[in-house]
């Protein structure tokens, strides 16, 4: 099983534990701290910087029903992909305003997560994980077939976006581009994280643990399934619809197996269902992949498929996993 | 009038044919996900291995076409046991996000391996001149190929069928799906028992691979393209379930066919639709027991 968020502390009381897990711990600042200070230190990868953000806010999507409501899921690319598709035919149509039309591709892509979330949470284990990957295949087809609109195979091209606030134009270095990925991804993590922390959070997590107890206490497990996935698939649309707005190009590859099952091991690479994996994940595979990938991408997939299977085998919470058992081990020696 | 007729017959043996390949490579699947419930996304991987051991062993060493099948089946299902007893077996009590993520890596490094040994790009497939050219059957013609192909796999399901059916492993094997605590009770070596299938389905797989080349191309990323299609028969057929893949593959294969023959433009489309409408339906396959 993924294991609970703090399991590394020792049990105090009951209510000293949920009031606890409220608080806002001073390392939880860190990863803005190192985002703040990054744009000073490496002022030529703003670019690929802005990306992580979005990647990470992605990841954190994804976690939100993965790691917390137990939702297996290897289409959530489509989500993804349907809000930089929205982002993007918005801003080539002429809507160039860039809040309202990232606005727009959360809503879309929690539209389509609620159809299709009613769709196919009624099923579960493989049949549910095929439905997942048989709705990413779909929209990928439809993409690709609605060339007109989408651009098809060549992408989407004419992107332009507004300066924000009618201020900040989107400049060739990145730097709007950064700030811009930066803010909307803060608003995402608090959001998330008030989220996972309130009586809705806690219920899903007991979903993911004990199903059946949930349905005894009264809890109406489908609804709240369905209301996860729907808000994860409209943050999953924003991460898309920034990626639109700040490369102003969409391609098809955005709603597709890959992206879906790549984002699926960022968070792996992180830690499942503990809120910062994807701080950790997304970062980490990013940088690797820009450094290695680009080089060999054979080798690429066999490492990423190598490391795969030994954090299975070995290491089953992630990164962030590991740490913890580290302190573990140092709190343990000190006794 | 008759073009119609030709365009159906036409598709029924296409689609026919498809399905075979489909069933074959995914009755194996169907088998292990029922008798241990593993989310094996990998599957893919053994068909795509037995298309490559078939097709060099045909182009580089001129072995004939049975001959070279039968080499894939017995390797892949030989090198499918080391595989499960070293990594599978781990992971039967883990959770299902866990096996997943081991699939995931064994496709990705199955990926990167035959793109570094065979290249990127897809294998030709050296036809035996008795299967090229078409065939007469009353007014009409076949290609061959396809022919042999409906009627090779017919012969393999029946024996597979009956081997189900009628052998001591086949009972074994149900006895497991039906109730593994039962089976374990009553002496049955269900460890064994789950090696012992898994090479099976994996051989199978193998043998739909490499019978297959022609339809299915062999190419690197061979187990992610069909991955979807094995899980439709799978789900839509039933876990665990031995027919009713066989007509979940049918379904596909021929609605498959018709799509693209007929509605181009949508084709895909329509199949995953339907899909989803089938197992809104009935969430547990056509055959399966919820």
């Amino acid at each position: 099983m993924i294991p609970p968020g703090k399991s590394s502390l020792k049990r105090p009381p009951a209510v000293e534990a949920l009031i606890k897990r409220h608080r806002l711990r001073p390392i939880e600042l860190l990863p803005w701290a190192i985002a703040v200070a990054a744009y000073f230190l490496f002022p030529g990868y703003l670019a690929l910087g802005a990306q992580i953000f979005i990647m990470v806010l992605f990841a954190l999507s994804l976690d939100l029903i993965l790691g917390y409501a137990g939702i297996i899921t290897l289409g959530h690319a489509a989500f993804f992909g349907v809000g930089a598709y929205t982002a993007g035919i918005l801003a080539v149509q002429g809507w160039h305003e860039p809040i309202s039309g990232l606005i727009a591709a959360g809503v879309a892509a929690a539209v389509v997560g609620l159809v299709s979330g009613l769709v196919i949470l009624r099923t579960h284990g493989l049949t549910l994980l095929m439905l997942t990957l048989a709705i990413v295949f779909m929209l990928h087809e439809a993409a690709n077939k609605a060339g007109f609109i989408t651009g098809g195979a060549d992408g989407l091209q004419g992107i332009a976006i507004d300066p924000i606030f009618g201020a900040f134009r989107f400049d060739m270095f990145g730097r709007t581009a950064y700030w811009y990925a930066l803010v909307v991804l803060f608003l995402g993590w608090a959001f998330v994280r008030l989220l996972v922390h309130s009586p809705f959070g806690r219920s899903l997590t007991g979903i993911r643990e004990n199903v059946v107890r949930m349905h005894a206490i009264g809890t109406p497990v489908r609804r709240r399934l369905v209301t996860a996935y729907t808000i994860s698939a409209g943050l999953a649309g924003v991460a898309g619809g920034l990626l639109a707005q700040t490369t102003e190009f969409v391609a098809l590859n955005v709603i597709s197996f890959e992206l879906s099952g790549a984002v699926l091991i960022m968070l792996i690479f992180g830690g499942v269902g503990r809120l910062y994996g994807a701080f950790i994940g997304a970062p980490v595979y990013m940088i690797a992949e820009d450094e290695l990938a680009k080089a060999d991408p054979v080798y690429w997939l066999f490492w990423i498929g190598l490391i795969l299977i030994l954090l299975v085998m070995f290491a089953r919470g992630g990164i962030l996993g590991l740490i913890d058992q580290a302190m573990h081990l140092v709190r343990w020696r000190r006794k | 009038m008759d073009a119609t007729i030709s365009a159906a017959v036409s598709i029924l043996f296409h689609g026919t044919a498809y399905a075979m390949i489909l069933y074959i490579v995914s009755v194996g699947l169907s088998v292990t996900m029922g008798l241990m419930g593993f989310a094996n996304l990998a599957h893919g991987v053994f068909a795509m291995a037995g298309g490559y051991v078939t097709v060099t062993l045909m182009n580089d060493y001129g072995v004939p076409f049975a001959a070279s099948l039968l080499i894939a089946c017995l390797v892949v299902g030989l090198a499918s046991i080391v595989i499960e007893r070293t990594l599978y077996a781990r992971l039967y009590t883990a959770s299902e996000l866990e096996q997943v993520l081991f699939t995931i890596g064994l496709i990705f490094m199955a990926i990167a391996a035959a793109k570094f040994v065979w290249g990127p790009f897809a294998q030709r497939f050296a036809m035996p001149e008795a299967l090229q050219g078409q065939i007469e059957l009353g007014t009409r013609s076949f290609p061959a190929y396809r022919a042999f192909l409906i009627v090779v796999s017919i012969a393999i399901i029946l024996g597979l069928w009956l081997g189900i059916e009628r052998t001591n492993l086949g009972a074994r094997i149900r006895a497991a799906v039906d109730n593994r605590r039962m089976a374990q009770s009553l002496g049955i070596n269900t460890g064994r028992l789950f090696t012992l299938t898994f090479a099976l389905g994996s051989a199978l797989a193998a043998l739909g691979g490499g019978l297959g080349a022609e339809i299915l191309a062999i190419n690197p990323s061979y187990a992610i393209e069909h991955l979807v299609y094995f899980l439709i028969v799978v789900s839509v057929g039933g876990l665990g379930s031995i027919r009713g893949p066989f007509f979940a593959a049918l379904l596909l294969g021929i609605g498959d066919t018709a799509c693209k023959y007929l509605v181009p433009e949508i084709g895909a489309f329509f199949i995953y639709a339907a899909t989803m409408a089938l197992l809104l339906w009935r969430p547990a396959g056509l055959f399966g027991r919820a």
